[in-house]
């Protein structure tokens, strides 16, 4: 219903919640679990401390370039709410808040930013695929995991993201359409955060919405605030369902705002306004849920103090766990080539020897 | 005159150019507005205005269809591909179209684009930003692969790239956009696309590189040189079309010959080289030729790049393996 009462085409965007925390669309409200909603809280705020101390470290040239998540966390947390533990997650580059919900250690995100490749060894308990940093692919991989629950017979969905400076690639188009052909069950999200390095999203399309390109493909697209976790929360949960009873993929707009650099290496200031930054910052997913949960006697501003404290103390942890883990011995960047190594490969490798790898 | 690093020098040759000829477009992911992630293009937007200088949106396929297109009908694209590894997306184009409308149209129809794009290891970058495929691109028969290794050769290859008639693509070593500057002069210049360099004179071996390995070499061959090794460097400059001559001549007089490349070993450009050393010099050689390059792995992420990387203490031990032989 909730796709069906918000056709991107007549300009609509779904929301439940307003920027100030306020329940602003009664009809689409329904009480979420309250253990479910202080999980996604805190995940959204560990999210956001975990990229607050990565900047620093990467300043103090203790991480490499990274691209934050900061601003996103809300869409990110109430699309992997929706789903269930054993749904597969196909993410992008910036999902920061997503890996965590699914259960990746916060070491191995720190791994791999820090450029190690064991950061994309996901442990395998959990249904979800490294980081990927081509963008658009992605798609294409979504489509065919869900297509292949046909065959295993698993009532399994498949949640992907992209970026809306994705939205222009190739792949994003034979992703939805593929699927849609084959009915794949697969949860297309756009994080629409404005911008993709310094292009702003108006000139990636014509399109009036991101959501709109979905109709193309025949499949239910709708455009939600992407900061109010609820309004992705429900949308979410519907197409989820959808999907899971055999309907095929559903395409989520999720209009959001990317409160820090595209990456470490980039500068915002040169190409974004003060305007656009102040309303964007107006917007953030995590003070407005703060504000619903206190407001509702959910949390209190010492529970919060503590999350906090909590959160800092995790993200020092997995850090240091993450420092000390950081070597790249000379095997390993053979011994993945292959599931043996070829006879050249392993006269390659003697000869690296020799100029000291460990 | 005046000193410049590469970016500074390529961004001369872009401008100077576009003053020129009003047929010059330049586009792609950010190239715009901000001049490139590498700022390469910094400046021509306020310049030339929104027509000829602008953000292309996030589509390597659409950047290289269109600039297929543009090049059809008389215009010159000049197209940044934000990084070599993101290029893919738009191989089917520049390959499968860009490469052959000449042959295909029988002469009628031409693609006179260029395609930038920074490339290569060492600056401990993320996923997909450190391949090296010169060898992928120089198979393709119909396109020209030009790979500048200082700003004096920047701009006259670019200058040559964009006047040539068949679609040029420029590979930029990222490593050393700005790491040193050299006099370039200020007028509008042309290093001749299909030239090899002889970049040091020597009697011993011949050492062949180009990109970001010049440097790599001329420190080794420093210390060569210290113990007594004559050795004569060239810097190749451009992939395809190869300069046979220069290579044939030096290792006629060297009667060694070495070949260092940051890219994988198998199926490269250190194999041609060494067919046609085989095919144009053989019974002038001491040694067999050789190739000094990365390894046949997935370029490791920043942590194990070190592992990977050409330095002068390799380039140093091969040539004393191949003088000593
Ligand atoms: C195929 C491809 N082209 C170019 C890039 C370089 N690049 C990395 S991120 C980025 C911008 C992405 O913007 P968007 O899709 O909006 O996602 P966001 O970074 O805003 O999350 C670009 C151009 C890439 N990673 N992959």
């Amino acid at each position: 219903m909730i796709f069906e009462n918000h056709n991107p085409l007549e300009g609509k965007v779904f929301q439940i919640l307003d920027k100030t925390g306020k329940i602003v669309n009664e009809e689409y409200y329904k009480d979420i679990d309250r253990d479910l909603l202080l999980k996604m809280y805190r995940c959204m705020v560990l999210s956001r401390i975990q990229d607050e101390w990565a900047l620093k470290f990467q300043r103090q040239g203790r991480m490499l370039t990274f691209a934050p998540t900061l601003g996103q966390e809300g869409l990110q947390v109430a699309s992997m709410a929706a789903c269930r533990d054993d749904d597969w997650l196909v993410p992008a580059f910036r999902s920061n808040a997503a890996w965590l919900y699914k259960g990746l250690p916060m070491k191995n995100i720190f791994l791999y930013w820090c450029g190690n490749e064991m950061g994309s060894k996901i442990p395998d308990h959990i249904n979800m695929l490294p980081i990927v940093v081509p963008i658009g692919s992605q798609f294409n991989h979504a489509t065919g995991i869900g297509m292949s629950f046909r065959y295993t017979k698993e009532d399994k969905v498949v949640v992907t993201y992209i970026g809306d400076g994705g939205t222009s690639e190739g792949e994003f188009y034979e992703g939805i359409n593929f699927a849609g052909v084959v009915n794949a069950p697969v949860i297309f999200i756009i994080q629409n955060n404005q911008f993709a390095i310094s292009t702003g999203v108006e000139s990636q399309t014509k399109a009036k919405t991101l959501a709109q390109k979905g109709i193309a493909a025949g499949i239910p697209s709708i455009k939600v605030d992407g900061n109010d976790i609820f309004a992705m929360y429900f949308a979410t949960k519907e197409a989820v369902e959808n999907a899971r009873s055999g309907n095929g993929p559903s395409l989520i707009e999720a209009v959001t705002y990317r409160q820090g650099p595209h990456t470490t290496a980039d500068d915002p200031t040169i190409y974004r306004s003060e305007e656009k930054h102040l309303d964007g910052m107006s917007k953030d997913p995590i003070i407005r849920t703060k504000n619903f949960l206190i407001e509702r006697g959910i949390l209190t501003e010492k529970d919060e103090k503590t999350i906090r404290e909590e959160c800092k103390k995790t993200v020092f942890e997995e850090f240091e766990k993450a420092e000390q883990e950081n070597i790249t011995p000379l095997e390993d960047i053979f011994k993945y080539t292959y599931e043996e190594m070829t006879e050249n490969l392993k006269e390659q490798y003697e000869e690296a020897k020799k100029w000291g790898g460990n | 005159m005046e000193a410049l690093n590469n970016i500074e020098a390529l961004n001369q040759a872009l401008d100077q150019m576009m003053e020129k000829d009003e047929k010059i477009v330049i586009y792609g992911e950010d190239a715009g507005f901000e001049g490139g992630v590498f700022r390469a293009t910094k400046g021509l937007q306020a310049k030339y205005g929104k027509d000829r200088c602008f953000d292309s949106p996030l589509t390597e396929a659409g950047i290289i269809g269109s600039g297929i297109g543009m090049a059809i009908n008389g215009m010159k694209p000049v197209l940044e591909i934000q990084f070599q590894g993101f290029l893919f997306p738009g191989l089917n184009q520049l390959l499968v179209h860009g490469a052959r409308y000449r042959n295909r149209s029988r002469g009628r129809f031409t693609v006179p684009m260029v395609v930038r794009m920074p490339y290569g290891g060492g600056i401990r970058a993320l996923e997909h930003h450190s391949e090296s495929i010169e060898a992928m691109l120089a198979h393709t028969p119909g396109l020209k692969v030009v790979i500048p290794s200082n700003p004096y050769d920047t701009k006259g290859l670019m200058i040559s790239a964009i006047k040539d008639p068949d679609p040029v693509v420029f590979l930029e070593p990222k490593r050393i956009y700005r790491a040193f500057k050299q006099e370039v002069p200020m007028e509008i210049y042309e290093v001749p696309i299909g030239k090899a360099r002889i970049l040091k004179e020597g009697n011993d071996i011949t050492v062949v590189g180009w990109g970001a390995m010049i440097p790599e070499i001329q420190l080794a061959v420093k210390d060569l040189e210290e113990e007594g090794i004559s050795v004569e460097i060239i810097d190749l400059r451009t992939i395809s079309p190869i300069d046979k001559e220069a290579i044939e001549n030096s290792v006629k007089k060297t009667g060694r010959f070495l070949v260092v490349h940051e890219a994988v070993k198998s199926f490269g450009v250190g194999a041609e080289l060494i067919s046609i050393v085989n095919e144009k010099a053989f019974l002038h050689l001491e040694c067999p030729p050789t190739r000094l390059t990365g390894y046949d792995v997935t370029i490791p992420l920043a942590k194990g790049e070190g592992h990977f990387m050409i330095n002068p203490e390799k380039i140093k031990s091969k040539v004393k393996e191949l003088i000593n032989y």
